[in-house]
Parts: structure tokens; sequence; C-alpha cells
């Protein structure tokens, strides 16, 4: 007897979404299957990979992903211009780390001279993020979403506490926004829910369920995913659709295991490849589960996804 | 395929006798459904009822032993699609390939000593599989013996596809009972006799689903019971798709054909590319992970990964009770106090430590509920914690009797204070993040 392969039909589809202008846009999202099922329908876009910079030279970053930026981080559109041309980044994630009170609390105008003038050096889209402080980032995002009108970036990230500031300015300047909750499936739909009610298209969402390092609460964020993803295409959940965002790289390079010399823990190796590995094994995990969008920041960790993804894809 | 309750209730002897534990027969009836009863606690039950029952009974996928002694790894018997809905039951089994060309002496001593600590869970690399490619039968079987002697306690996979090589082979090592690996449609039924002979665990190998069922029937009718699948996936996406269709068919389709542990062939060059192919196979169904190389970098992240994805997602992971110390701290060093959620612990730890200030963490032992719950759950109350500082030794060595509480648990600082003589209770920051900056600033 013929084998027939188990096609599963799903009734619903995730959201497919354009980032970026011209001929360097990106497309995110899309399709009607589980992660790289060919067999059973339209899969979706490859996987985005964005490289991280930040406003401030990354003095707090382990030093071996630091390293690899030492020659470029001194400033912001340097180090921009590296990962657009030499790492041949997808899109580029500025992360506004330096207007954080706790840190170097950057005015919002520097913040913005900043966004202006890498935007004006790249091409690929770019995703800009605050610095996760809830009422410094509702100022600073606003201010980010003007400086960076017509070029159809991602702006992000929108809270609970904070979203309806920063979905005006996303509104009101056509770019595209990262809802962010924290690891509940429930309180994901609720702020999707709770975005849209502002009058803003649930097709320029992108879901950010909260990220967790390989060890570190991985297996959470893998199943928030999985079941948005499942929502999204089994029940057809329009809530629940918006592509997925990883920020894997903030949550990888502050753990012990990419730290630690070998001296200090022989039994888990060479430190440089345990780094490199743990980001890229968070990263494939997660695209597994429904990443559509990851943010990274090692070159080596970003070069093994982007062969592995050559494989799935 | 699995019966419902009221189909194996007709079943029964409907007597009502509750010589099995339960008030009825439909009682008993619901719980073999939910494979929460066993039908011999039923002294009355026909043995034709009992066939038909055992059979429906067996798991949809067949649990297999690979390996001897406590270091066996068990395989199969998994029930779901995806882990949110219930646990992976058998974590995958990591094996290392190594050609007979190779030094397999001593990539043996690599498998032998990978064993690592992690949260309390002893993890190595599982198996190691000799691949037949010096094409001499001696020298395979002298690499089958120093990978048995050099890795006493590891599973071995004979990755061989001549049956008369293999036999050799594995009479060499009987006792260690190896899996042979690498029957195909072409000397399918020379290798079923070899496993027959010497009761192995038997790989088939066939290129896609269809031929790997003609396969397995054949490996069957030659009295073969326990059986490893390779679809022959060429690439990660056909690992993704073939495992999920095998599984898929196993479970929901009631396939027993497809009824068996998965082998996910890995081996890349790209030692980086390899370990996220393995991560693939890891997340997706396989049993068996075959790689070429088992840096320790690599087994950790690995190892890790594999940790997470069959973690049960009912029972919270947990740390254990006690005072851990980050960095050096000094008998004056700020102390704090958590509960042993593990994510809780992973979460303040690494706050800690990336405020750079020597810190000493209390973990009480709250049942694995983060500080909230814990705390609406009377588990992490003002009488608990107190109990806990006052009886357990570690805190007989901190000179600075000041205990820092989470922010959450702000209200427990009086009652604290009260059942605390001598120490000075302070409230620390609500969120982690906060910690770093509360550290510092203590510190200055």
């Amino acid at each position: 007897m013929a084998y027939t392969i188990p096609v599963e039909n799903m009734s619903g589809k995730v959201q497919e979404m354009t980032l970026g202008t011209a001929g360097r846009a990106v497309a995110v999202g899309g399709g009607t299957t589980l992660p790289f099922h060919t067999f059973e329908g339209v899969k979706s876009h490859r996987p985005v990979i964005a490289i991280e910079i930040q406003d401030v030279p990354p003095a707090d970053w382990p030093d071996e992903v630091r390293a690899q930026y030492d020659a470029v981080s001194g400033d912001a559109v340097t180090w921009a211009k590296h990962c657009q041309d030499t790492l041949k980044a997808d899109a580029i994630a500025l992360r506004l780390t330096g207007t954080h009170p706790d840190r170097e609390n950057r005015s919002v105008e520097d913040a913005v001279a900043t966004i202006k003038a890498v935007l004006d050096a790249i091409e690929v889209p770019l995703i800009i993020l605050g610095s996760n402080h809830v009422e410094k980032d509702s100022k600073v995002l606003v201010a980010a979403a003007e400086a960076a009108s017509g070029r159809n970036c991602v702006i992000g990230k929108a809270q609970e506490a904070n979203y309806k500031t920063i979905v005006a300015a996303a509104l009101a300047h056509n770019h595209k926004l990262i809802a962010m909750s924290e690891l509940d499936i429930n309180l994901a739909k609720q702020l999707n829910i709770l975005i849209t009610q502002m009058g803003f298209d649930t097709a320029r969402v992108l879901t950010d369920p909260m990220c967790s390092a390989l060890g570190y609460g991985l297996e959470y964020t893998y199943s928030v995913m999985e079941r948005i993803r499942l929502a999204a295409l089994a029940q057809n959940d329009a809530t629940m659709q918006p592509p997925i965002i990883g920020d894997v790289g903030m949550y990888v390079w502050k753990i012990k295991e990419v730290s630690a010399a070998e001296a200090d823990v022989p039994a888990w190796g060479a430190l440089a490849e345990r780094g490199v590995a743990w980001e890229s094994v968070t990263a494939t995990a997660l695209s597994m589960a429904g990443a559509n969008m990851l943010i990274m920041r090692h070159p080596k960790a970003v070069d093994a996804v982007r062969k592995t993804l050559d494989e799935l894809c | 395929m699995a019966m419902s309750g009221v189909e194996i209730f007709k079943l029964l002897p409907k007597t009502n006798c509750k010589k099995c534990g339960f008030p009825t027969c439909l009682a008993f009836a619901m719980k073999l459904a939910q494979r929460q009863a066993d039908i011999s606690a039923c002294p009355d039950v026909s043995e034709a009822a009992k066939a038909t029952l055992g059979e429906a009974s067996a798991p949809p996928i067949r649990g297999i032993k690979l390996g001897l002694g406590d270091k066996a790894a068990k395989m199969g018997e998994e029930n779901v699609m995806f882990r949110h809905e219930k646990k992976f039951v058998n974590p995958c089994v990591i094996a290392l390939n190594v050609a007979d060309t190779d030094d397999v002496a001593a990539r043996a001593k690599d498998v032998a000593s990978s064993e690592i600590d992690r949260v309390g869970q002893k993890l190595r690399v599982d198996a190691i599989s000799i691949e037949f490619k010096s094409g001499a039968a001696a020298q395979y079987e002298a690499a089958v013996k120093a990978a048995a002697d050099n890795a006493p306690e590891s599973a071995i996979i004979l990755n061989c596809a001549d049956a008369a090589v293999a036999d050799a082979a594995a009479k060499a090592i009987a006792a260690r009972k190896p899996m042979l690996y690498g029957a195909d449609a072409s000397n399918v039924d020379a290798m079923a006799t070899v496993a027959k002979a010497h009761g192995l665990i038997l790989g088939l190998k066939a290129d896609g689903i269809e031929a790997l069922i003609a396969l397995v029937a054949r490996a069957k009718a030659a009295g073969v019971e326990d059986i490893v699948l390779d679809p022959g996936a060429k690439n990660a996406r056909e690992i993704v798709e073939l495992n999920t269709q095998i599984r898929r068919s196993a479970l929901k389709k009631g396939e027993k054909a497809l009824g068996y542990p998965v082998l996910g062939n890995c081996v890349r060059e790209d030692s980086m590319v390899e370990a996220n192919i393995a991560a693939v196979a890891v997340a997706k169904y396989a049993s068996i992970v075959l790689v070429s190389a088992v840096e320790r970098w690599k087994n950790l992240a690995l190892f890790t990964l594999r940790q997470n994805i069959y973690t049960d997602p009912q029972v919270p992971m947990q740390v254990p009770q006690k005072v851990y110390k980050i960095g050096e701290p000094s008998a004056e060093a700020p102390l704090m106090i958590t509960t042993n959620f593990s994510l809780t612990y992973f979460i303040v730890a690494g706050e800690v430590e990336n405020s750079k200030v020597p810190s000493r963490l209390a973990v009480m032992d709250c049942e694995g509920l983060s500080v909230l719950t814990a705390w609406a759950a009377g588990k992490f109350t003002a009488n608990k914690i107190a109990q806990f500082v006052s009886e357990w030794e570690e805190f007989k060595e901190v000179a600075n009797k000041e205990l820092i509480i989470p922010g959450q648990v702000a209200i427990l600082s009086g009652a604290l204070e009260d059942k605390l003589p001598g120490w000075k209770i302070t409230v620390g920051p609500r969120e982690a993040n906060g910690l770093p900056v509360f550290l510092k600033s203590r510190a200055a």
C-alpha cells in the first residue's frame, strides 16, 4: 500500500510584511505552514537576520563578541556600514542603549542625531530599539519614529506600560512595530489586541514574546512561539498572525556560558566556540519554533545560522 | 490505535467486583484508556480481551533501550508532536560517528569523558558509532574493540552495511549488545539475520518513508523487533519534514511500521554548522543524533538544548536549595534571597553577576515557584524564610546580618524583622534587572 503523507491543512496564515525601502527592502513572515514544512502549504519567507549595533560602544558586552567590533564600534555609523557592507547583514538593529538613565543617559536629541546619521549611511532596513526603560523609551522612540519617517523601519519595543505613545508614533510615521510581552501567549495576544484597538493594523506588528538564552528559559520562549504559530495557523487567530521576532543576542551575551574562561571550567571547552555556539544554537532553535526574524550579535554565529537556513529553506 | 474507555469497557466482565481497586468496571476502563491502570489488575478478564487490549495499549512509538546498565538510554515512547502538550519522554541520544580509519581509541576516550553536570543532571555523549570505511574486516573489528575498550560504559553502534563484517564485529563485542546500523534495500535480509542472531537493535536506512516502510516489513518478517529508522534526510529541511511525517503517521494515523525511534544524521564538515543541524534534530523528533565531532563546547550546547526541549512543561525546573556564592564574597558581602524556580535563579544570579559585586544568593526551596507565585501559595512567607535562615548552616558564615528580599514581597519585611531578631531586612528592587544599580550604589 502506498504511503500517504499525513498533511495537515491549516486555515490561517502568517502576516507578510516588507521592511525598508527600494532595492534593499526585505520581506518577513508570510506562509501557511509550520516552520520549514514545504510539503503541506506555502512556506514563510526565510527568517531575516538583523545584526545588532548600539548608539554607544558596547563596553558591557563580553570580550568574545565585543572584540569582533572593536575597530568599528566607536561610532554607530561606521559600525552600521561594517554590518551592511562587510558582514552583509539583511537588516540592522540599532539599540539605543546609551539613552538608559542608568547608562550614559543620552538625550532624545542625541539619539535622533545617531538615527539620522545611520539611516543616511545604510540602505538595508533599520530596526530601532529603545533601552528597555519604559518611561525613557516612550520619549526616545516617539522622536525616533519621526526622525526615521519615510524609511519604513521597525520601532520597538512597545510594552503594556508604554505602548500608547509608541504605537501612535509608529502610526503617524508609517513604521512597523515590535510588541513585546513577557513569556505568556495570552499577554502577547492581549497586547496585539490593545494595539489594534488604537487603529494600528496588525499587518504591521511583529510579536516579541520575550527571548531567552539556551539553558536560561529557552524552553519557555520556544513553546510560547510554537503555540503562537499554531494559534495563527491551526485556529486562524488573526491576533496571533504577526511575524515573530527573537531578540537573541541580547539574552545570550550576558550569561556565564559565553564569558567563563576555559581555565575556570575546563568541562565547558573552548570559550571562543562556546559563545558562538550558544548564540547560534539559540537562534536555530527559535527558528524551529517559528521566529521569522532574529536579532544577533556575533558574526560567526550569524554565519553558522545562515548556513543552517540555507539547508532549511 | 488507542481505544476509548467505552470500547475497553465492552471487553471487561462488567461484574463491578472491585477486585481491580476501582469501584466499577467503567471506572477501571476509563483509567485503562488514560494508561493509568494495567489490565492485569482484573482477575476475570478473558485472554482474548487481554490480547486485544495489549495491542491497543502498546505505545505508538516502541520503547527501545540502547546500551547496557544504568547508563543505558531509553528511546521512543513519545506521545505528542509539541512539547507544550505533554513532556517529551526519552531524551535523544547524542552519538559520535567515527570512521574505522580514524584514531578510534582517542575518540572513544572523548566520549567516555564527556560527562558534564548541569542543573543537577549528569549529561553525556551516550554512544559511539563506528563507521566501516577501511574496507578491511580485520581493521573494522579492531576499531570496534578499541571503541568498546576505551568507552567501557557507552553504547556502541556498528555503522556498517556489510553483513559479514558486521557479524564478526558484533561477535567480538557481543556482551556489549551493540546496535547494528546500515541495513538498506540491498542487504536488509542478511543484516536482519545478524541482528536476530545476536539480539541487536537494527537501524534501517532508506531514501524516503515509503521505502523505509518496505524495509520495516522485511526486518519484521525476519524476526527483528527492535528497529530504528533513518529516512535518509539529505539536509536540515528533510530532517524536519521526514521526522514530522514519521511522528505524525505513528501518533495520529496509527502507522505501526513507523512506530520506532528515528536516527538523524547531522554530520557536517563545519563543526559550528553541525551543532546547529544537530539542534534541528534534537528539536524535531530524532532519538539518535549522529555527529562527527564532540568538542566540549558543542556538547555543552547540545546537552543544554536537549535538557530544555525534554523538560516537563508542567513541572518547573528547580535548582537545589543552598546559599550560592557569586564572585568571591567576603563575610560582609550582600546577601539576597529568592526562590528555587530555575528561571528565577538564573535571571537573578545573572544580574548579580552583571553587577560585578561579589554577593551571596540564598535560594530557598519553594517547589520551583517564582517569587510572587510562591508567596501567594504560602511557600515564601516570613515564617518559612525565617526558619530557613535560622536553621540552614550556610547562613552562619555571614557576618553582616542583613537580608535583601525581593521588592515584590516588600510586605514581608516587618514580619521578618520580628521573626529574625538581630537581622536587618532590606527591600531590594522589584525586578532582577534593577539589581546591578542597586548593588553598585550600595558598594559605592
